[in-house]
């Protein structure tokens, strides 16, 4: 049995269900960011998988899956800096605490 | 058969330790069950003839968000500790709404036929991707630079402690 595009976009959609079960189920702010994280990997998965299977002739694929993880890279970091300072002013980074903006 | 079975050894490294990431109670252990997963999210691009993004996912995903989130956690004192509850009132919606999305994903998947189109992979990637990065992809590549920047300055204006 040869391993097919399926297998690798069947592998990519559990790793995004799963990221989303962390994003949807998480408290802690830090763990929703790592859902994302598992979210940004499978759309890469894809992505790669596509350029090899579908499209071989060009390397569009992989070019966007390195430019989604700069952009990943770059929203860890503003994300990170968001719950430090969240976590300074209110003493929390679970975010069903984090209700200063409901009235 | 030796790809069969590299596929499948991945495959499960990724999924078990990013299910270990999404529901262990102990928040330091998932930040560092991140890290198996990444690395066979690289292999799968190993599999797939992306080396130069295998090598790419090694260094900023494991080399640097991870540590990255290890560091957040660890400033963050009010999140650690194995007592605290870790999940939040919703989740059998979580749950429900994750099998359904990916019993539909999977249903879809293997109900389409995608097309073929003709060419090969280039033997090694890295040489033709910093040539497409420089020639036809180079908005995306200065973009992606401006992004950078304003990202990295944002993130130490929001960190910073005001005085």
């Amino acid at each position: 049995m040869q391993v097919g595009l399926l297998h690798y976009l069947v592998v990519s959609a559990l790793l995004f269900c799963l990221g989303l079960y962390g994003v949807l189920t998480r408290r802690n702010t830090v763990a929703i960011l790592m859902g994302i994280e598992l979210m940004l990997n499978a759309a890469n998965i894809n992505l790669v998988a596509f350029n090899k299977y579908v499209a071989p002739g060009a390397l569009s694929g992989q070019i966007f899956a390195l430019v989604v993880i700069t952009l990943a890279a770059a929203e860890a970091g503003v994300g990170l800096a968001l719950v430090m300072a969240a976590y300074r002013n209110l003493e929390t980074v679970h975010v069903d605490e984090i209700n200063i903006m409901k009235w | 058969m030796g790809e069969l079975a590299a596929f499948i050894i991945l495959s499960a490294i990724t999924l078990v330790s990013a299910a270990v990431v999404v529901t262990s109670g102990n928040i330091v252990r998932s930040g560092l069950s991140l890290v198996p997963t990444l690395l066979g999210v690289a292999g799968l691009y190993v599999l797939l003839q992306a080396e130069f993004v295998a090598g790419i996912q090694v260094l900023i995903y494991v080399g640097a968000i991870t540590v990255l989130i290890l560091f957040v956690i660890m400033l963050t004192q009010g999140g650690t500790g194995v007592r605290v509850r870790q999940t939040t009132g919703q989740l059998p919606a979580g749950m429900l709404t994750s099998a359904v999305l990916a019993a539909l994903l999977i249903a879809v998947f293997r109900g389409t036929v995608w097309p073929s189109l003709a060419g090969t992979l280039p033997q090694y990637t890295a040489g033709p991707i910093g040539a497409t990065f420089l020639t036809s992809a180079i908005l995306v590549f200065l973009v992606a630079s401006f992004v950078l920047l304003v990202a990295l300055m944002g993130a130490i204006i929001i960190a910073r402690r005001e005085r």
